[in-house]
C-alpha cells in the first residue's frame, strides 16, 4: 500500500512538473512549484516508511518549512519584479478597497 | 486489531492517492489560474491529511505519530497562507479571473462585468 | 515577560518532542538553543509587543470538528468537478462580509475558507474577504453565514 502512495505521489508531481514548464503565467508556474514542494514532503515521509528507517520525518517536516519560506520569497520577488515595470503595485489595493 | 489497523490505514492511503492524482488531474485540466489554485487545495488538505493519517495507523511508536501529527499541523497552517499570498498577488498584478463561464448570461451579466471591472 | 515564558515553554515542548534522545549532553544544547531563540526574539523586539494572546474557549474543538467536515465535503464536491471537467464549473468572484472583531477573529475566517477547497480568499481589506469559488453553491453556502457566524462564537465566548 505504501509503495502504491508512493507511486501516486511521484505521478502526481510529475503532472506538477508538466504544469510548471506548460504554465501560460508566471502565477501558474509558482503555484505548480508550490504543490510540487507539499508533495515532496508527502513523499519523503513516505520513504521513510518504504525504507524502515521513520528518522526521514525530521527531513519532511524541514522541508516543509523551506518550501513555504522559498514560496513567499519567490512571490516578493515577482511583485519587486512588476514593480519595477508596470508601475507601484500597491495602487490598486487601494482602488480596491 | 491488527488486520483492522491494516485495512483502515491501506483504505486510507488508497483514498488519498486517488484524492492525490484527482487533484493533479485538475491543475492540469482548468482553464485558469484561480481555479486551479482550487485543486492544489484539495491535494494540501484532505490528500495530505489522508495519507499521512494512513501512515500514523501504521506505526505503534508515539514519537513517530507526534512528528507526522507535528507534518500535518504545519501542512495545514502553511497552505492557505501560501495560496492566500500567491492569490493576493495575482489579484495585485491585474490576472484577470474567467468568470461566470457556463451560466446563462440574464442576470448574471451585469454583476459579472461589474467585478471583473472592479477586480 | 509573560509570553517570554509561554514561548520558552513551547519551545521546550517542540525540542523535546522532536528529539527523542534523552542524554544530558544533548538536553543542554537544547537549553542553550532556546536561550538564544528567547534572547533573539527579545533583541527583535517582537515577542511582548506585537504578539496577540489568543483567547481561545472551548468551543474551539467543536469548531474544529465541523471544519474537519466541511473539508471532507467540500473535498469531494471540487474531485467530483475535476472528473465531470470544466462544463460543469462557474467560477465566480464575490466579496463577504467578517463580522469578526478581532485581527486573529478575521484571520481565522479567511484562514477557514482558503482550507475549504472550492473557495479561496484572495485578499482582506478591512470587513471585507474577496472570494473567489469554482461553483455558485459554494458561494450560496458562505453567503448564507453559517461559517461566520460560527467564527465569531469562536471569537466570543
Amino acid at each position: 500500500m505504501i509503495i502504491a502512495a508512493t507511486l501516486a505521489v511521484l505521478v502526481v508531481m510529475i503532472l506538477a512538473i508538466i504544469r510548471a514548464v506548460v504554465g501560460p503565467s508566471l502565477y501558474d508556474r509558482i503555484l505548480a512549484v508550490n504543490m510540487f514542494g507539499t508533495k515532496t514532503v508527502l513523499l519523503i515521509a513516505l520513504l521513510g516508511f518504504v525504507m524502515g528507517r521513520p528518522e526521514f520525518l525530521d527531513i519532511a517536516m524541514v522541508y516543509a518549512l523551506i518550501n513555504f519560506v522559498s514560496v513567499i520569497g519567490v512571490l516578493r520577488l515577482s511583485d519587486a519584479f512588476n514593480a519595477k515595470h508596470n508601475g507601484p503595485v500597491a495602487e490598486p489595493a487601494k482602488r480596491d478597497s | 486489531m491488527d488486520t483492522v489497523l491494516t485495512l483502515l490505514s491501506s483504505f486510507c492511503l488508497l483514498f488519498g492517492s486517488f484524492l492525490c492524482l484527482s487533484g493533479g488531474v485538475g491543475i492540469l485540466r482548468f482553464p485558469d489560474f484561480y481555479t486551479r489554485m482550487h485543486a492544489v487545495g484539495v491535494t494540501d488538505t484532505l490528500a495530505a491529511a489522508m495519507i499521512l493519517i494512513g501512515l500514523m495507523l501504521q506505526n505503534p511508536d508515539l514519537l513517530v505519530i507526534i512528528k507526522l501529527m507535528m507534518i500535518l499541523l504545519m501542512t495545514l497552517f502553511i497552505s492557505p497562507a501560501a495560496s492566500h499570498a500567491l492569490g493576493q498577488a495575482a489579484v495585485l498584478n491585474k490576472l484577470q479571473p474567467l468568470i461566470n463561464m457556463n451560466i446563462n448570461p440574464l442576470e448574471e451579466d451585469t454583476s459579472a462585468g461589474d467585478k471583473s471591472s472592479k477586480s | 515577560m509573560r509570553y517570554k515564558i509561554n514561548l520558552s515553554i513551547v519551545l521546550a515542548l517542540f525540542w523535546l518532542l522532536n528529539s527523542g534522545h534523552y542524554t544530558y549532553l544533548i538536553l543542554a544544547l537544547g537549553a542553550v538553543s532556546i536561550a538564544i531563540v528567547v534572547f533573539i526574539t527579545h533583541r527583535m523586539d517582537v515577542v511582548d509587543h506585537e504578539s496577540q494572546s489568543i483567547n481561545l474557549s472551548l468551543t474551539a474543538p467543536k469548531f474544529g470538528i465541523w471544519l474537519a467536515k466541511e473539508i471532507v465535503v467540500a473535498n469531494l464536491t471540487v474531485i467530483k468537478h475535476i472528473w465531470l471537467g470544466n462544463k460543469s464549473i462557474s467560477p465566480t468572484v464575490i466579496t463577504v462580509k467578517a463580522s469578526q472583531k478581532t485581527d486573529v477573529g478575521k484571520v481565522i475566517y479567511a484562514n477557514s475558507i482558503t482550507l475549504t477547497p472550492g473557495t479561496v480568499a484572495l485578499g482582506l481589506v478591512g470587513n471585507e474577504i474577496m472570494v473567489h469559488a469554482l461553483i455558485r453553491e459554494n458561494i450560496e453556502a458562505l453567503e448564507s453565514g453559517d461559517m461566520d457566524r460560527r467564527v465569531s462564537q469562536l471569537e466570543n465566548s
